[in-house]
């Protein structure tokens, strides 16, 4: 049996990640999901820290950590911490750091979660920072890609959306790199995957193209991942209501789509995919958000050293 | 006849920084915080080289640089050569290496970066690839290349 790589380790960035680390994971959340282990983690405790609001990525971790007879502590907003009075992230991580096992973080802040690393001995997983990364996600896309495909190897995939700030995308970006897949970066021109991921890409000889039009694509590809146009985003409303749109995927356009294609989505989905895609059998960013779980529980089982 | 030798005086006690890439030598007198030096530093720009064709050169008078200095330099000169001069020789060369990471020296451009937010150093990996050096921020990831880096600690 393979040794846990992962014990104690902390959750910080794609980057980190081999792709031995990679399929060890993958194969994990395989295990988790046959064997369903629901007393794994009893008398170990979470540190749900969410210093911005998140309802999926939080659910989804505190409901991995209690499926497996963990439990959890935290808060969900950092307006109840010591955040508020000044305190600085080093500190406040020190603190939290005695009190758990593990510890789950989310900041808005681009490279919080390598700093809030550096403050403790107690793992971090890190459940996104600022636009910087959210690896888990990654791996739950990678698990979900792998589940459809069969293999990560040889598939044709576009990211589709905002590439510029989406911090999936710059982290599933990264994580692909490690395999023999075809990337198409498909975005309106103000919205492109940034340079520094591009330029990583390119470092690991993986073959990629810019597109301003998903139709151009869709024929030749095995998964279409969409990502919202984040509002939020934006100075200028007048740019947002001009790219808003242009990425709307609808049920006609799917008439020359492989067979076997499948939709990703983060989610939350706002206007990127119409509901009547749902029922296709190409629509599996449900069945994407439900391997969330699955991924989390192998991440944290892993470790917290419970798993081999 | 003219003189074919180049008028840039020797001193005494202190560090000659060498073949430097023309146009670089600026940008190192801000990296050491130096552009405001109250002793002799003579800058040479844009002077004839056999092996660089242009190049430039620094001499500092009574400063003597670190290997952590000589380590940012080598950042933007990885070429250059460095002598510690006393009582007009020269004592020691400082062998120049690109270290693999940089700290509490240039600021990230990412204003919603970590070292922006908190009390902390920055620090940045350095990746070399080929002839091309750049930096990346160890926790923002951001890459930028050496021309990018001309904000400094020293200067906030």
């Amino acid at each position: 049996m393979k040794q846990n790589i992962l014990r104690g380790r902390d959750i910080i960035s794609m980057a980190d990640f081999s792709k031995e680390d990679i399929l060890y994971i993958l194969r994990v959340a395989d295990q988790v999901k046959k064997s369903n282990p629901n007393r794994l983690l009893s008398g170990c405790l979470m540190g749900s820290c969410f210093f911005e609001p998140s309802t999926r990525t939080r659910l989804s971790f505190e409901a991995a950590m209690k499926r497996l007879g963990g439990d959890v502590i935290g808060f969900a907003d950092s307006s109840t911490t010591s955040a508020k009075k000044g305190e600085t992230l080093y500190d406040s991580i020190k603190i939290i750091g005695q009190y758990v096992d593990i510890i789950v973080m989310r900041h808005p802040v681009d490279g919080s979660a390598r700093r809030a690393a550096e403050a403790t001995d107690t793992p971090i997983i890190n459940a996104g920072d600022g636009s910087n990364q959210h690896p888990t996600q990654t791996l739950l896309d990678l698990y979900t890609i792998k589940e459809s495909q069969k293999s990560i190897d040889g598939i044709h995939i576009a990211l589709v959306g905002d590439l510029k700030y989406g911090r999936t995308a710059h982290s599933l970006a990264q994580a692909l790199s490690h395999f023999n897949v075809r990337l198409y970066f498909i975005a309106p021109p103000s919205l492109q995957i940034p340079p520094h991921i591009a330029n990583h890409v390119k470092a690991k000889q993986v073959k990629f193209s810019f597109h301003e039009k998903l139709d151009d694509v869709l024929p030749k590809l095995d998964i279409l991942y969409m990502t919202r146009i984040q509002e939020e985003r934006f100075s200028d409303s007048m740019e947002y209501n001009r790219v808003k749109d242009v990425f709307r995927l609808t049920l006609d356009q799917l008439g020359a789509v492989r067979p076997s294609m499948r939709i990703l989505h983060p989610l939350p989905r706002v206007r990127e995919i119409d509901p009547s895609i749902d029922a296709t059998p190409h629509a599996y960013y449900f069945q994407q958000a439900q391997n969330g779980l699955l991924v989390r529980q192998a991440v944290l089982s892993l470790v917290l050293g419970k798993i081999e | 006849m003219p003189s074919k030798t180049l008028s840039v005086a020797a001193i005494k006690n202190g560090t000659v920084i060498d073949h430097i890439p023309q146009g670089t030598a600026l940008r190192i007198l801000a990296l050491l915080n130096l552009t405001s030096y109250p002793k002799i530093a003579t800058v040479g720009l844009n002077l004839p080289s056999q092996s660089m064709k242009r190049k430039d050169l620094i001499k500092l008078e009574d400063r003597e640089i670190t290997q952590e200095e000589a380590s940012q330099i080598a950042v933007f000169a990885p070429k250059a050569t460095m002598a510690i001069i006393r009582n007009y020789a020269v004592i020691k060369k400082i062998p120049l290496r690109i270290p693999d990471t940089v700290e509490h020296v240039f600021l990230c451009h990412n204003q919603n970066c970590v070292t922006n937010k908190d009390r902390m150093s920055s620090k940045f990996r350095i990746i070399q690839t080929g002839s091309s050096i750049h930096l990346e921020c160890v926790y923002c990831e951001r890459m930028y290349s050496q021309d990018q880096m001309k904000n400094y600690i020293h200067d906030v």
